[in-house]
């Protein structure tokens, strides 16, 4: 069964395995996220469940937003976002999800928008090496050759200076260590895209 | 931050006696040897801890046939069974790596005088 859910990253620690070795993971707060539409085929083109996540004061949205959690019976949220699932059946309009859905050793993929670093040159982008900074040499840290003699143009694709991070990343495959329902907390063995704080999604894993 | 410090909290383990760099220790190990686990016990010089919390480790040195051998244990980890402090040393810095470019007699510290 597909599911998933919102959450927040709140860090990375360490904890110990059950053989005592050290595992590396990322809490991420995970729900409670309130079911605040169906979409169905009939009445919208395709089946989707839209979700809800971090309660916020009525102030903090316009005028449509409130509308729309009024009209679906739910407390104003920050968040809203769709996951169109394979199937919808057992998901209500005001249910609520909760971490409870995962389970320790699952595998899952989390989704996140990653950290800004603006535009950056070739080197923190994409790992090119440096030239000597010294010894009368003039190149530093370029671009380089941008092709071959032989190849008379630019390809497409050639890795050049741009924006770097702040894109929608998907790490997968990651596994759930621990699932702990008092917090809603998920711990995931690794890193996750993105600051602290940030919003992220969990799915199970579409390489399992 | 306070959920990341309750679940270290969590997994600090309060049987942890207090040792420093420069005390002499015997370190009871727990490996697992062909499906059986056994306690083995690994005595040297604190030369180190580093790190806080659940991430806090300490480095052990010991002469093992003439070759130095350090290992470098999570303090809080479920494979150390438990800590024996053998002798405490007096020394006046926090890591002793000094001691690696030393051997025999000039390696040795002074005991700790109450």
């Amino acid at each position: 069964m597909q599911k998933a859910i919102l959450g927040k990253k709140i860090g990375m620690t360490q904890v110990f395995a059950a053989t005592g070795e050290v595992v590396p993971v990322t809490v991420i707060e995970a729900g409670p996220c309130v079911v605040t539409q169906v979409k169905t085929k009939e009445t919208d083109g395709y089946e989707a469940i839209q979700v809800a996540f971090l309660p916020v004061k009525e102030s903090a949205l316009n005028k449509p937003k409130k509308g729309h959690f009024a009209r679906a019976g739910v407390k104003p949220h920050r968040f809203l976002r769709e996951f169109r699932l394979e199937s919808i059946a057992e998901y209500k309009t005001g249910q609520v999800v909760l971490a409870t859905i995962f389970a320790p050793g699952e595998a899952v993929d989390v989704t996140g928008i990653s950290k800004g670093r603006g535009f950056a040159g070739v080197i923190q982008r994409w790992g090119f090496s440096r030239g000597p900074m010294t010894h009368g040499s003039k190149y530093h840290r370029g671009v380089g050759s941008l092709s071959s003699r032989a190849g008379a143009r630019t390809f497409p694709g050639r890795k050049l200076p741009g924006q770097y991070g702040r894109a929608r990343r998907t790490v997968q495959n990651l596994q759930v260590v621990r699932v702990d329902l008092e917090r809603n907390l998920v711990l995931v063995k690794g890193s996750v895209p993105g600051p602290k704080g940030c919003l992220v999604t969990i799915k199970n894993s579409v390489k399992a | 931050m306070e959920i990341l410090k309750s679940i270290e909290m969590m997994q600090l383990r309060q049987d942890i006696p207090n040792f420093r760099a420069g005390d002499t220790v015997k370190v009871h190990v727990k490996v697992v040897e062909g499906g059986k686990e056994r306690v083995q016990i690994f005595e040297g010089m604190v030369i180190s801890r580093h790190g806080g919390s659940v991430r806090e480790t300490f480095t052990v040195r010991r002469i093992s046939y003439g070759v130095g051998v350090e290992r470098i244990f999570p303090v809080h980890s479920p494979r150390i069974e438990r800590i024996e402090v053998m002798r405490r040393g007096r020394v006046r810095r926090a890591k002793l790596y000094y001691l690696k470019n030393l051997t025999g007699k000039a390696a040795r510290i002074r005991d700790l005088r109450k």
